[in-house]
């Protein structure tokens, strides 16, 4: 791998920028492998990255049914924050954003990760209370967020309309350190580091089965053929219940449809994320001007990658009475992907019934900021077997003896 | 934009006058369950990528639970049917069939 620089930019302008090199190569499967990881989304590369990196594991390949970065990777609005309330999540999430942190130098690859800071409005009392306990929370923790005032939000996003008729802005939750990233530089990054280690990313080869012989995994069946693993990770968010029926177990997770779409770009307005979860909407502005825009989900199992027209109406509904400067603003775009939703809406990063079978998923609505954390916990778990303590209290059993990490009612609506 | 016929009150009804309800035919395990029963109605769900059978409920009209079933992958609706039904009814059964051949069953 040739690495990016000022000088390597100047070397390739001497020659019209014709000799720069494939960012990650494109290999024919081989017939075996040390790990197989199912799912080239952020998540699935960047545990094959932290298995070469952090635990010299490189002979892995990364299957992907569509395209690189192509599921929620590249569906979803890039917020990266970590103000959770229960300590095992803020732990991952906190893991996550310090990596991000350092993202852009450890791949050689500007993941534009932009500590604008996040900004959760609390309008009403009840929420004021609930963030007035994640910031206690978040100092135990040692994750930093603070409490502020409306006139303190006002001064960080004037824009905000902070006396609403219906929600009057009554505090935040502020992230100083959160912010966005570049979703697809996120998954291109890892991929290009993982290429470098030698690892096959194996695009377009989805997986039709799972083979086992006495209770461990012993290849996947795909549109390439078959290909043999001593080890296997499933890492396919939306399809996780699809996957783990492939290997012959059931997840607590159901799909939703979560929707985003984005404005006309416009100049710069706002340089903080906010996020408004009584009114459900969550808005920041792209680099290239635009407003990106998030809201809820549907409220019913989906897999079209496209979800109610009215959710995005009640989302820029709640958005125009909270930012009344983007009423007259067309919009661009709009999608929808496939999010896995637990039943405490915490994650799964977890053994399996199968002895060498790994599965992470259970992302929900929140997986963008948390791919490098993520890859880190599910690496660890992958090269030893046994969870780390990141990953420890997030097992799938967690369900059946009463652990669970309650996020629905800690995180409010919108992670 | 997902319609549905309410089955009690006859009333083709749009998504934003339906609440739904998730999996439908759940058999309910309470106290003197095992766990690994107490967890599979609590949590395990179905969640197919295909057919499936849901609750909606028609929360501003007639106020009524009723079941459908619908292909999750296409948004098609095969039909909706009363909620006092322990099985999705045999004609809707074949209608299911016949549009989607490799469907395992109910």
């Amino acid at each position: 791998m040739k690495r990016y620089s000022a000088f390597a930019l100047a070397r390739e302008a001497l020659s019209n920028h014709m000799g720069w090199e494939r960012a990650w190569a494109s290999p024919a499967p081989k017939a075996q492998y040390d790990v197989i990881i199912i799912g080239a989304g952020g998540h699935g590369l960047a545990t094959a990255y932290y298995l070469g990196k952090n635990h010299g594991i490189t002979n892995v390949a990364i299957l992907e049914k569509g395209w690189l970065g192509g599921g929620n990777t590249g569906r979803n609005t890039t917020i990266i924050r970590s103000n959770y309330l229960q300590d095992s999540s803020a732990a991952i999430y906190e893991k996550s954003r310090s990596l991000y942190e350092t993202l852009s130098q450890d791949l050689n690859y500007n993941a534009m990760f932009s500590p604008r800071g996040v900004m959760m409005l609390a309008q009403t009392h009840h929420e004021v209370r609930g963030y007035l306990r994640t910031a206690h929370a978040n100092m135990l923790q040692g994750v930093v967020t603070e409490f502020i005032s409306p006139q303190k939000v006002k001064e960080l996003c004037p824009i905000l309309n902070i006396d609403g008729p219906r929600y009057p802005v009554l505090g935040a939750l502020w992230q100083a350190r959160g912010g966005t990233g570049r979703h697809d530089a996120v998954a291109w990054g890892y991929a290009r580091a993982c290429s470098a280690m030698g690892m096959d990313i194996i695009q377009n080869c989805e997986v039709k089965g799972v083979t086992s012989a006495n209770g461990v995994v012993t290849g996947v069946e795909t549109t390439k053929g078959h290909i043999g693993t001593k080890k296997l990770g499933i890492v396919v968010a939306g399809h996780s219940g699809q996957v783990a029926d492939m290997a012959g177990f059931r997840l607590p997770v159901e799909a939703v449809a979560l929707q985003a779409l984005v404005s006309e770009p416009i100049k710069p307005c706002m340089d903080v994320v906010v996020m408004a979860n009584t009114v459900h909407g969550y808005m920041s502005q792209s680099d290239k001007g635009e407003m990106v825009i998030g809201g809820g989900t549907d409220g019913f199992n989906n897999f079209t990658q496209r979800g109610s027209f009215h959710h995005i109406e009640e989302t820029l509904r709640a958005l125009i009475e909270t930012f009344p400067i983007i009423s007259r603003l067309k919009m661009l775009r709009q999608w929808g992907g496939i999010v896995d939703m637990t039943g405490d809406r915490s994650p799964i990063i977890s053994k399996t019934p199968l002895g060498n079978c790994f599965i992470n998923c259970g992302w929900g609505t929140g997986g963008f900021k948390a791919i490098p954390g993520s890859g880190w916990a599910m690496a660890e778990l992958m090269a030893k077997g046994e969870p780390g303590p990141l990953a420890a209290e997030f097992d799938m059993w967690r369900f059946k003896e009463g652990r669970f990490i309650d996020e629905s009612v800690a995180a409010g609506v919108a992670h | 934009m997902l319609t549905l016929e309410c089955p009690y009150c006859g009333v083709m009804a749009d998504e934003t006058e339906l609440s739904p309800g998730y999996e439908a035919h759940l058999k309910r395990f309470g106290p003197g369950s095992t766990d690994e029963e107490f967890e599979a109605y609590m949590f395990a769900r179905k969640n197919p990528k295909g057919v499936h059978f849901e609750r909606w409920r028609h929360a501003y009209g007639c106020g009524k639970w009723f079941l459908a079933a619908r292909d999750t992958a296409t948004l098609e609706v095969f039909g909706t049917y009363p909620a006092q039904s322990s099985a999705p009814p045999q004609a809707l059964q074949d209608k299911i069939k016949a549009k989607r051949p490799d469907w395992k069953g109910f």
